[in-house]
């Protein structure tokens, strides 16, 4: 068995942190060294009973102490900026990217691809195209780690966090929990495959197909009686409030645009808007209508309203109109 | 010389006529002489046998967790087990042993003595901060004794509050209540210093383990009771139901981490500073020479307590914060390392024109700088964004913050107990057996966390029971060199109760050493100076070297 030294690297990201961190730590050692280097050497020539002269005044103090503190400093900061950078590309996902939906629960890994394909503990992506992936957990905090990308993120309970990547190179690698999420931690693991396009379009055409999450969120739209009140314009429905004696907002179209509330202010209509309008429905009310909503706390599990929201952000606008 | 007697108020009459040479030792023998005590040395020596128990406590934990990693397939423990052993190791290692080992013991012990003062400003509230501290041990205790607790020493949400399955509440109390002795002993500390020097013991000729322990002492009072918080809140969560962190309930799971956070990096440098300051002391005094650029060093330990509240965020750059809030406390980080470079760089010039002696104190004070610098440089790489997002959360941030505060803080807590031992106990100890216990030290503490830089990069997460095949080369090195770790912890254990009957007598200044503790008898009498002192000269410079002349009878 080989000694493992350093980590395989499957994406031209992972050779940039690759040679940031060697570089970080050329310039780490140029500093630390000669400081090992000088205590040694005036532990051995000052040593007590050797010939060496001692003592005198100090001299030129101010000057030395601005020169260690200032000079390592600002080294160090090109690498600040340096990191900086390269984080900024992780965080910025380029458009036109694959998007995959993913949900950690103690203690495994669940992800959907965009046609409805379904895995657990595996992550199967094409190579050399931009993927991004859409997170949330059931329960506890995790954290997807991608040691082969040089990338993780945590995956939080009652958000969505993203992380988007290009892995260049194809391959089987590893994808791991790397914030302690309860007894099992250590086993919520599995294998980043990384396969060439026309490999990925294979696996995709062979994989089981489950609903997505908006179709089966639909199923639950209706089965709550969601669409008694909230005409869907996306299911073909009546606007404003059609169907039903209730006048509630239309849906189609909201999804990640600002809309006007009752007392005035403005409001986002993101996933945490969404997500906590099925909630607590009277908290942020849209201007214009009685804050009637029943509340679904408490009725819903974590997946159900993944799913509803999934939905509603897919809904199209009513048509002939402009959001 | 020029250790003048004086009166200031306080050295005349009845107090002078009640001055007892006999040292503190002698001041009572039965067990209620010692726990009713409000002397700030016989304080000292409580906390000296409490904390060297729950050291023993946590590095069992150590154990447990080191044999299970020598293999990658869980054998020795269950999952559950092996959870509830490192969270124990860390909440005992971190609450109950280093964060009060230097202050407690030898702050405790020091303080008074080196300001020229009679004891510390409030005796009593002394001796009530040691029994607020036991009383959080025995929580801790009943903790273990009931089961244990499976969150980790972070106490992350909702984990804790909603989903781990141990004593958490009970934990929480443990760690809640050790806080208030901390606060205490903070509060002591600067009311001590601010009010107690002797006459001519201004700010600038204090040694710089008084400074390094105000500014811990600032760090305790203001960051612990946000740690309190937070521990209330989780409490609140987990036993009342009460929506905070749980999104479920309607709150924010990221809440904790930045209230945990907050207080948790001032609390790594409350556990470095006062080591810092050990090592200046052992350094100079080694060196002969006075502390180079001494005002630097002072003013650096106030410049890591103030930035030290500024960077938590980085403990978060994956946790979903805000990008640029990341970029904001990376910079910071990067920030605080300068402070910490002044006190290595001032370190090394003190040396140059020194007369050395190759003492096992000084040793152990070589030792702390290199392994304290590397782990502040590695601290370096996990604050730069990018490359923290790949080794956050892996072995490789576990051996950063070790050599910190085992290769760091344990080893300048050793260095001090070998320095000051023959102050409190008036007892010589083998110098040769010292010094084996600090090479054990030094290859046994490399031996064990170096492996663990090399597996957190390769992608060993932390906290994991098992592990894939190919890592366990590194693990095994990492277990054995854990052994001769513990070999060179115990080593200790035995000479030092070897030397309290059968050690030569130390006298007063056995290292020739600069400091008002070393003008008294050693051990020092009760009341510590018969006069107090005036004190006519800078820190570290010859002038200040006690001579046996100028000590009491």
């Amino acid at each position: 068995m080989s000694i493992p030294l350093w980590p395989r690297a499957a994406s031209f990201y992972a050779d940039r942190i690759d040679l940031l961190v060697v570089s970080f730590s050329a310039l780490l050692l140029c500093l630390a060294v000669p400081v090992f280097v000088a205590i040694l050497w005036f532990a051995v020539k000052y040593r007590r009973g050797s010939p060496a002269e001692r003592g005198g005044p100090v001299k030129r103090e101010a000057g030395i102490e601005a020169a260690w503190m200032a000079i390592p400093f600002l080294l160090s900061l090109g690498f600040w900026f340096w990191a900086a950078e390269l984080f900024f590309v992780r965080s910025t996902p380029p458009p036109g990217t694959l998007d995959i939906t993913v949900v950690g629960k103690q203690w495994m890994w669940k992800a959907q691809h965009p046609g409805g394909q379904s895995e657990i503990d595996t992550l199967h992506v094409p190579a050399g195209q931009p993927v991004r992936l859409r997170m949330t957990s059931q329960d506890v905090i995790h954290s997807l780690f991608l040691p082969e990308l040089r990338l993780k993120q945590d995956v939080l309970p009652g958000r969505t966090t993203e992380l988007w990547f290009q892995a260049d190179r194809p391959g089987t690698y590893a994808l791991r929990c790397t914030q302690f999420c309860g007894t099992d931690h250590a086993t919520m693991g599995g294998e980043l495959v990384v396969l060439p396009p026309t490999g990925y379009a294979d696996w995709l055409s062979t994989s089981a197909v489950e609903p997505t999450l908006a179709q089966e969120g639909a199923a639950l739209f209706r089965r709550l009686g969601c669409s008694g009140c909230h005409g869907s314009s996306g299911g073909g429905g009546a606007g404003g409030g059609g169907g039903s004696a209730v006048r509630a907002p239309d849906l189609g179209g909201i999804y990640r645009l600002p809309q006007p509330l009752a007392d005035g202010g403005t409001v986002i209509a993101d996933e945490r808007y969404l997500r906590d309008s099925i909630l607590d429905p009277v908290a942020q009310v849209v201007a214009g209508y009685e804050p009637v909503m029943p509340s679904f706390a408490g009725k819903l599990e974590e997946a159900d309203l993944m799913r509803l929201v999934a939905y509603i952000a897919s809904l199209k606008p009513p048509s002939g109109t402009t959001p | 010389m020029t250790a003048t007697s004086t009166d200031p108020g306080t050295g005349t009459g009845a107090a002078r006529a009640a001055f007892d040479p006999r040292p503190y030792t002698a001041a009572g023998h039965t067990l209620r002489s010692w726990l009713t005590t409000t002397d700030h040395k016989r304080v000292a020596i409580l906390y000296l046998i409490a904390i060297t128990g729950f050291f023993a406590l946590g590095a069992v934990g150590a154990v447990l967790v080191r044999l299970e990693l020598a293999t990658p397939r869980p054998d020795l423990l269950s999952a559950e087990t092996y959870n509830r052993a490192f969270t124990m190791h860390g909440i005992v290692m971190v609450w109950f042993f280093l964060i009060p080992s230097i202050p407690n013991v030898f702050g405790n012990f020091l303080i008074p003595l080196m300001i020229g003062a009679r004891d510390l400003a409030f005796p009593r509230l002394n001796l009530l901060s040691w029994y607020i501290y036991v009383l959080a041990g025995l929580f801790t205790i009943v903790t273990l004794v009931k089961g244990g607790v499976d969150t980790g020493w972070t106490f992350y949400t909702p984990l804790s509050t909603q989903f781990a399955n141990g004593h958490v509440l009970l934990a929480a109390a443990g760690v809640f209540t050790a806080g208030f002795s901390s606060i205490l002993t903070g509060l002591n500390f600067i009311v001590t210093i601010h009010t107690m020097r002797a006459p001519g013991m201004t700010w600038f000729r204090l040694p710089i383990f008084v400074w390094s322990h105000y500014a811990t002492s600032i760090l305790l009072v203001l960051a612990t009771p946000v740690l309190a918080m937070a521990l209330i809140l989780i409490v609140a969560e987990r036993g009342f139901g009460v929506g905070i962190f749980d999104p479920r309930l309607g709150g924010d799971p990221l809440l904790f981490q930045h209230l945990f956070w907050f207080y948790s990096h001032p609390a790594v440098y409350i556990m470095v500073l006062p080591a810092m300051g050990v090592v200046t002391e052992l350094i100079s005094t080694f060196a002969g020479r006075a502390v180079f650029g001494y005002r630097f060093v002072a003013y650096a330990s106030l410049a890591i307590a103030a930035l030290g509240f500024l960077v938590w965020g980085h403990h978060m750059f994956v946790s979903g914060q805000s990008m640029y809030a990341s970029v904001v406390f990376s910079f910071l980080s990067f920030l605080v390392a300068v402070p910490s470079a002044v006190k290595v760089y001032n370190w090394a010039a003190t040396l140059y024109r020194a007369e050395i002696r190759f003492t096992a104190p000084l040793l152990y004070g070589l030792s702390f700088i290199g392994l304290f610098v590397f782990g502040g440089l590695t601290g370096l790489i996990l604050a730069s964004l990018a490359l923290d997002v790949h080794a956050h959360d892996t072995t490789f941030v576990v051996a950063h913050f070790h050599y910190i505060m085992v290769g760091g803080a344990v080893t300048a807590y050793l260095g001090a107990m070998h320095f000051w031992w023959p102050k409190i106990t008036g007892r010589l100890y083998p110098d040769a057996l010292a010094k084996l216990s600090v090479l054990l030290l030094y290859v046994g503490f490399n031996l064990t966390f170096f492996p663990q830089y090399i597996l957190g990069w390769l992608g060993m997460p932390r906290r994991y029971h098992e592990y894939p095949a190919e890592f366990q080369v590194w693990h095994l090195l990492s277990t054995a060199g854990a052994g001769l770790l513990a070999f060179a912890y115990l080593l200790p254990l035995v000479y030092l109760p070897w030397s309290l009957r059968w050690g030569q007598r130390a006298g007063p200044n056995p290292w020739g050493a600069t400091g008002l503790e070393w003008r008294v008898p050693s051990p020092p009498p009760t009341h510590n100076f018969d006069r107090i002192p005036t004190v006519t000269w800078e820190a570290y410079t010859p002038e200040a070297t006690a001579e046996t002349k100028d000590t009491p009878p």
